[in-house]
């Protein structure tokens, strides 16, 4: 077997500097009767790498590439231009096959990259600190939601959710929820140009521990925040802001700027890619150096080392399990690391020049086709506000139209109806996502088919 | 040692002058390959980018009048110079690549490449998780055929796939106890977990919502059976169990652990890091065992990447699997495979899902590496990974046990680590300073201080994919270190000396933290951050 170096003649030299008479004897403290004696049975042999290879690209070829589609889908995954260079850095050994930097002296550079990213991640949320990662932005907004129970010490049981919050984020949530008793206030949205902000600060009371809502919002819509900030202040509750697409932060205003107290969000528009789900990164940032202490998950650290040179460590590592077990503020150890280096690399080749650049051709593509489309008869466009994502309403089941136009390599975008099955009054939304990978050809190719389809 | 090569030069040769071979500081602060690299924050400029994107045109937006005004302080580099810092950073790193890490408890395996070709395929990393099904078939494929690997490995009924990592996955399993144990109207308080135990595992069961107590544990190192059937009532929701244990011992009495815990009402949670010790050799299920994640991340050896990400898929006995949680894939009897979501869960019988976990379908990504992995391998060479790797476990052991205490080598064989603690050690030396004298040996250090049983321990995981070569120079590197620590030798307390950075000052960064980079401010009255304290 290929990636097996011990020899025959190393494993009798081995077994009898060990003083055993063969390998099944280092397994003699498992039961007899639960030692198995051969290969378990239904399984396949080892294998060539040829064919292995060929096997899984048989299984892939089965797939549509986003590449291949005309294809318009998000609702927090977003297919963006990775440059060819993150691949390459996050392929090299050292990053790739290193371990969480436990020993700083050798792990410099997942050091120094982690607080690059921080400090990235911080400043694009407008924030004080952010940490090294979270496996996602729908993991990310729950251990906000436990953060701010945790800040309210137990005293306000009730988590206030923007019906406009990802479906799929506050569902995880919920069931979170289910297990830490904290009362959840979550509704669908309605189908307006404009988010509910009056109803969603009308339900924050004096048990309210923490608002969450999205910007943009799962609509696509963009709000100011600043509002919904003031009236949580007012009854001691925090503002949760949730960030599907990062790259919106190039174009629109930072929830810190407007009265955030923890921003999460999904950060695989950077770097990352679409991965059918995952891995993706999940990023956590606080605006008030009173609550470092409350955060989740590893923070990475400046110091200096023996010689007085600069170096980084992780650290505040009292608030996490492997130091505090069962006090400590979440489970999480593994995170999202080579994410995070994607797309910190990816945020570095942008720069803020090249950030701005790319928010503003998506949003300038994301125009070009609300127009377009707003032209289909049947067609109308929820949105007064949008960065890259907007919603479309088509006097139809969406769900039908999406499975139709799949047919024909067209992916149309996310119908509400998948998004939100026990609501029926969404059914004929569709959230189209365009961004600067979609050509001005896909969206003729989308309005034309739409046109066909729904006349 | 060695026999002179063709230049008379003899490995392992100390030099003998050091002080008339060192040579003199650079201006650099370079050592020729060793090159420090400044903050991006430090070289890049805001202006500077490395991807050509059109100019912004002129046009109104319709961004709800949000549009971002101020600057962001994100500084860019061109493509050529951002190569140059991240390759210089990597350079700073020890990855498995580069040499052996036994750090134990994390299966560092060789990370073979056909995975990353594979998990790159663009009908793998190019497709979106809200795609029509009919789109996607073939990573419901991936899904469903990994998902049948790890129930035939572990002998369990079915398999949650979308826990993102370890601790994810526990999360999961306790959860799907605590959804089982309240369909049946059972409130239970207690999660029983050993002392021994990964702190994950305490910390799950309190996020879940329990209150931990510790499991008594036998002078040999095992789970003290009768003590914790004393324990055992109708207060225990879960007992959580690491077999292979943190000791490196296989738990003898695992079947009647699981037995006790039954017949009580409870369930049992097996912590499934060390399954590389016993994949195709034993399965979990045959032991009693409800529930287990396991790390694709270490026995199915999809890459650390420095700290994640990881993939903690949970496999379930029939009592749990009902409790699953959303999505998972399906396979029916004429071989179709289906996404069952919230709203289809009615269809395909799985209404008592505890909920979903997380936004969409868990880590394609490790899942395809995964499949990979275990497709290269196959059930004999599976089997051939853990005979290697408790082969070399107890190899490292036995080379070892007459210089360094081995708490438990009475005890029997080991699994795959091999445990020793600091006993023995000159008074002012600790395993920490060994840790860093390996590192000025070219290793990166084993586990330390861990498990908390032990005093000083040290927990070495060679994994299978290393050579008898590989071990003999680390078995004799560490010998070496090890007489130094008894010795006392106070160099030992300054290393690594040899490492990018000389031992880092935690107490500093935890006192003082600085966790983003900031702006010095010129000399203009403003106080600088080191001033103001840190941040």
């Amino acid at each position: 077997m290929r990636y097996l170096p011990l020899t025959e003649a190393d494993r009798s030299a081995m077994l009898e500097t060990i003083g055993a008479p063969d390998v099944d004897a280092l397994f003699s403290d498992v039961p007899e009767e639960a030692r198995l004696t051969g290969p378990i049975e239904g399984l396949p042999m080892h294998a060539s790498e040829m064919a292995v290879e060929k096997h899984m690209r048989r299984l892939s070829k089965k797939n549509l590439a986003a590449s291949d589609a005309a294809f318009f889908l998000g609702a927090g995954a977003y297919k963006h231009h990775v440059p060819a260079s993150v691949d390459h850095i996050i392929q090299r050994g050292e990053f790739l096959t290193a371990y969480t930097p436990y020993q700083p002296e050798i792990a410099q550079g997942t050091l120094q990259m982690l607080f690059e990213f921080q400090t990235q991640v911080a400043r694009l949320y407008g924030c004080h600190v952010a940490n090294a990662s979270m496996y996602d932005g729908s993991t990310a907004c729950w251990e906000a939601v436990a953060m701010a129970s945790r800040i309210a010490r137990g005293k306000k049981r009730k988590v206030v959710l923007s019906g406009a919050l990802h479906p799929h984020y506050a569902e995880v949530v919920k069931t979170m929820a289910k297990f830490t008793e904290d009362e959840i206030a979550h509704a669908s949205p309605a189908l307006q140009a404009q988010p509910d902000n009056d109803g969603l600060i009308a339900r924050i009371d004096d048990d309210t521990s923490c608002v969450v809502v999205q910007y943009p919002d799962i609509l696509g819509r963009v709000t100011d925040l600043q509002p919904i900030a003031d009236a949580a202040h007012e009854k001691g509750a925090l503002l949760i802001v949730v960030n599907t697409e990062p790259v919106a932060l190039g174009a629109i205003k930072s929830p810190g700027e407007m009265g955030a107290d923890i921003v999460v969000g999904e950060g695989q528009s950077l770097g990352v890619g679409l991965q059918f789900g995952g891995p993706y990164l999940g990023l956590f940032a606080v605006t008030s150096q009173k609550h470092v202490r409350q955060m989740p998950g590893r923070l990475c650290g400046e110091t200096v080392d023996a010689e007085g040179k600069r170096g980084f460590v992780l650290t505040l590592s009292t608030r996490e399990q492997h130091i505090r077990r069962e006090k400590a503020t979440s489970n999480i150890c593994t995170n999202s690391g080579l994410c995070a280096l994607a797309f910190s690399v990816h945020m570095t080749l942008l720069g803020e020049k090249g950030l701005r650049r790319l928010a503003l051709e998506n949003h300038r593509l994301a125009c070009h086709a609300v127009e377009r489309l707003s032209k289909v008869p049947g067609v109308t466009v929820l949105n007064d506000s949008f960065f890259n994502e907007f919603t479309i309403r088509l006097g139809t089941d969406a769900r039908k139209v999406v499975r139709t136009l799949a047919e024909r390599d067209i992916l149309a975008g996310v119908s509400l109806g998948r998004l939100f099955p026990d609501n029926a009054d969404l059914a004929d939304g569709l959230l189209v996502a365009v961004t600067e990978t979609t050509t001005e050809e896909d969206i003729e190719t989308l309005a034309s088919a739409l046109e066909e389809v729904l006349s | 040692m060695s026999a002179p090569n063709q230049s008379g030069w003899k490995p392992g040769t100390p030099v003998e002058d050091h002080n008339a071979m060192s040579g003199p500081d650079t201006v650099t602060g370079n050592r020729a390959l060793m090159l420090e690299e400044p903050l991006l924050f430090e070289v890049g400029h805001v202006e500077t980018t490395g991807v050509d994107l059109p100019e912004p045109s002129s046009a109104a937006t319709r961004l709800g009048g949000m549009d971002r005004a101020e600057a962001i302080g994100l500084p860019g580099l061109s493509e050529p110079e951002a190569v140059r810092h991240y390759t210089r950073l990597s350079r700073q790193n020890y990855g498995i690549d580069l040499g052996f890490f036994p750090l134990g408890s994390c299966t560092m395996k060789h990370n073979p490449r056909l995975n990353e070709k594979v998990a790159r395929m663009p009908g793998f990393a190019d497709v979106h998780p809200l795609q029509p099904v009919q789109t996607v078939p073939g990573a419901l494929e991936v899904i469903n055929e990994l998902a049948n690997w790890l129930i035939d490995l572990t002998g369990m009924h079915g398999v949650a796939m979308s826990p993102k990592a370890g601790a994810h996955g526990e999360l999961c399993g306790i959860l799907c106890i605590r959804a089982a144990l309240e369909a049946r109207g059972d409130a239970r308080k207690v999660v029983l977990v050993p002392e021994s135990a990964h702190g994950t595992n305490p910390a799950t069961a309190a996020f879940a919502g329990y209150e931990v107590e510790d499991i008594p544990a036998t002078a040999e190192g095992r789970v003290d059976l009768e003590a914790l059937k004393a324990r055992l009532g109708p207060d225990v929701a879960a007992v959580m169990i690491t077999n292979p244990n943190t000791c490196g011992l296989f738990e003898r009495d695992m079947k009647a652990i699981s037995d006790a815990v039954h017949a009580v009402g409870g369930f049992v949670y097996c912590d499934g890091a060390n399954f590389n010790a016993i994949v195709g050799k034993v399965r979990p299920g045959d032991l009693g065992v409800d529930a287990m994640h396991i790390n694709l991340h270490k026995t199915f050896s999809t890459p650390h990447g420095g700290g994640g990400p990881g993939s903690g898929p949970v496999v379930l006995s029939e009592a749990l699997a009902p409790f699953g949680p959303l999505p998972y894939v399906v396979r029916d009897e004429d071989g179709e495979v289906h996404l069952v979501e919230e709203e289809n869960a009615d269809q395909y019988g799985h209404t008592q899902a505890f909920g979903r976990m997380t936004a969409f379908h868990g880590q394609m990504g490790m899942f395809t590496r995964a499949l990979t992995y275990m497709l290269s391998h196959g059930a004999d060479g599976l089997k051939q990974v853990a005979e290697d790797a408790v082969l070399n476990a107890n190899y490292v052991l036995r080379s070892l046990d007459d210089v360094l205490d081995a708490p438990f080598g009475p005890s029997g064989p080991c699994m795959h680590e091999a445990l020793f603690s600091d006993d023995g050690f000159a008074e002012d030396i600790s395993t920490l300073d060994l840790a860093k004298g390996l590192i000025d040996e070219g290793y990166h250090p084993m586990t330390m201080y861990f498990p908390l049983v032990v005093h000083g321990a040290m927990l070495i995981e060679p994994t299978e994919t290393e050579s008898k070569a590989a071990l003999d120079q680390f078995i004799a590197a560490l010998r070496s270190v090890a007489g130094r620590a008894k010795a006392g030798d106070a160099t030992l307390k300054t290393a690594p000396h040899y490492a990018p950075r000389r031992r880092l000052d935690e107490t500093l960064a935890a006192r003082k933290p600085v966790l983003a980079y900031e702006e010095p401010v010129a000399p203009s009255g403003q106080p600088t951050m080191s001033e103001q304290g840190g941040r």
